[in-house]
């Protein structure tokens, strides 16, 4: 314990810097899993996938930029696999992401040359210049990220406030309504995975730099990651309009990030964190049910029979 | 003058070729002309909203085709006939999302048939087009345009799916027991709404309802359907001298038996 406290100030940093990377990953989800009302389990693929595509670029001397961007048009592609295969051939979206995330275990194998990683060490990448004159990895990610998500953050506000924006949102409101009234169902939901996964794999192209290497298995559990992140920032800051709410989702991502921290300092061996992991989700996701049972109790509303 | 919907010995069967095959529409020949305004009854079953379903293109009807202003729509599904035909459902949570507010749900309905772009939604112009409408209804919801719809009563839910519906004027507009949800004072006002946006705009309009008196006292013309088939077909001047009682027994006489629906005969 004595060991955290000392540690603290560096977790907090490093939370707050893996926090803002992550953030794309968890807005990604947020479009699907809460606007568009679809669970979108395609992220597991996705996530690596835009790690691997930036990791071989920038190996065969791509600029650490035009890899980045390429990374993310690869997300986007396999966004929009998963969106034909729920919209055009009718397989329940979950599956949709299953069947999409399998095959893409795959084809992030054949995009890595077969190798289960692969390092970027004495590579260039996008934090490479800030580095250089912040002489800060952390401060220069926090610096790059943030002003990244200072830009990207309100262009998609922007964005689902055109015509074409809140069709995607209406999509995920009412089906019904939504085709009553003119809008192509299926392409607002493609629209929306391929902006949801173009995001997850910016958040793995940006993390791949960041760690120094490309990992085949990073999908792991990427799906909780954006859940969680999403359910506390809902859990801290309730009924927010859009725009507050993309940037809550980034202090809920740190949060976040801190919590997975300290689960770390806790004397568990290193696989046993999934499982606090996925007991917290639980926990953060009945908290709202625990929440108006003690609203009950406090009006002293009772129940019979 | 032409016929603005023409539907052509159409047939629909439920579960095809299944033991739990039903015949729901059977050969069904109705004719509309423009601005009429035709109000549909029948007991549970009969086929009512399954017919109101064929028109609007909820699912493709299994044989017969449907014209729209001379064009055939049988082909084409919700989504492309919606430019020309607009709906209120009976649930009022369906006609609206729910988490988006009244400014927001008028602005998708402002775009109901024409190409949806990358401009912004909600513009300072259409904001103020939107309070107008709102305030043509006479319920202050023009108060309420940054509410969200959740928030809003059935009847007030209603209303403005009405007013979504009548937004850009519809070739065709589809009510299907819209105020069947409704307690009876905001049902009455529903209907009321109803009439004078129908009479404003001269809509040709398709009213199922269950209410024996609204049958009556509103529409041009009425229609019961019985077991899949249109067993009675009365115009403007038959209708006028028509009682809830004399509609009563024609169906008995029309359907062989005494009406079973409690719903139609509390009415």
């Amino acid at each position: 314990m004595l060991n955290f406290l000392t540690h603290l100030p560096s977790i907090f940093i490093s939370s707050v810097s893996q926090g803002f990377l992550w953030s794309f990953l968890a807005v990604g989800v947020y479009i699907t899993f809460r606007l568009l009302d679809i669970p979108d389990m395609t992220t597991e693929g996705s996530f690596p996938l835009g790690g691997a595509i930036v990791s071989i670029l920038i190996l065969q001397g791509a600029s650490p930029v035009i890899s980045t961007s390429l990374a993310v048009l690869g997300g986007m592609l396999a966004g929009l696999i998963t969106g034909l295969l729920h919209t055009k051939l009718k397989i329940p979206a979950l599956l949709a992401g299953i069947i999409t995330m399998t095959g893409l275990y795959s084809i992030n194998s054949r995009i890595m040359a077969n190798s289960a990683t692969l390092s970027l060490i004495q590579q260039p990448t996008v934090f490479s210049w800030f580095e250089k004159i912040l002489k800060q990895p952390h401060l220069s990610i926090i610096i790059l990220g943030g002003m990244l998500l200072l830009i990207l953050l309100p262009l998609l506000y922007l964005f689902f406030q055109t015509e074409i924006g809140l069709a995607i949102i209406a999509t995920g409101d009412n089906l019904t309504m939504s085709q009553a009234n003119g809008i192509n169902t299926n392409s607002t939901q493609l629209l929306g995975y391929m902006l949801a996964n173009g995001l997850i794999a910016l958040s793995g192209a940006l993390l791949t730099q960041q760690k120094g290497f490309s990992d085949l298995n990073a999908g792991i559990g990427t799906i909780v990651i954006g859940l969680a992140s999403i359910i506390v920032a809902e859990v801290l800051f309730k009924q927010k309009p859009l725009l507050t709410r993309l940037f809550t989702i980034v202090l809920g991502t740190v949060v976040y990030r801190l919590i997975l921290a300290f689960i770390l300092e806790l004397p568990i061996q290193a696989n046993d964190n999934k499982f606090f992991s996925a007991l917290f989700l639980a926990g953060c996701l009945c908290l709202p049910l625990l929440q108006q049972q003690e609203k009950k109790l406090k009006k002293g509303v009772t129940y019979h029979g | 003058m032409a016929n603005l919907l023409e539907l052509n010995n159409v047939n629909h069967y439920f579960h095809l070729n299944t033991v739990h095959e039903t015949h729901v529409l059977q050969d069904i020949q109705l004719t509309m002309k423009e601005g009429e305004f035709v109000t549909i009854i029948g007991g549970n079953g009969a086929g009512k909203s399954t017919l109101l379903n064929s028109i609007a293109g909820t699912f493709p009807v299994t044989s017969g085709n449907i014209l729209l202003n001379q064009e055939d729509i049988t082909k084409k599904n919700v989504v492309q006939r919606s430019q020309f035909i607009s709906r209120v459902f009976q649930d009022p949570k369906a006609g609206t999302a729910v988490r988006l507010t009244v400014g927001e749900n008028l602005a998708i309905a402002a775009c109901r048939g024409k190409k949806r772009t990358l401009s912004r939604a909600k513009t300072a112009k259409n904001r103020s087009f939107f309070i107008e409408k709102l305030k043509g209804l006479n319920m202050g919801l023009e108060e309420k345009i940054d509410t969200e719809i959740g928030l809003l009563s059935g009847g007030q839910r209603q209303s403005i799916t009405l007013l979504m519906a009548t937004l850009n004027k519809p070739k065709l507009l589809l009510l299907d027991e819209h105020t069947a949800a409704l307690d009876p004072k905001s049902s009455h006002i529903i209907m009321n709404k109803t009439k004078e946006l129908i009479d404003q705009q001269h809509l040709t309009t398709f009213m199922i309802t269950h209410n024996m008196e609204d049958a009556l006292n509103y529409g041009q013309r009425l229609i019961m359907l019985h077991q899949g088939k249109i067993v009675v077909d009365l115009d403007e001047t038959a209708k006028k001298n028509l009682t809830v009682a004399d509609l009563l027994t024609l169906f008995q006489e029309q359907s062989g038996h005494s009406i079973q629906d409690d719903a139609l005969l509390l009415q």
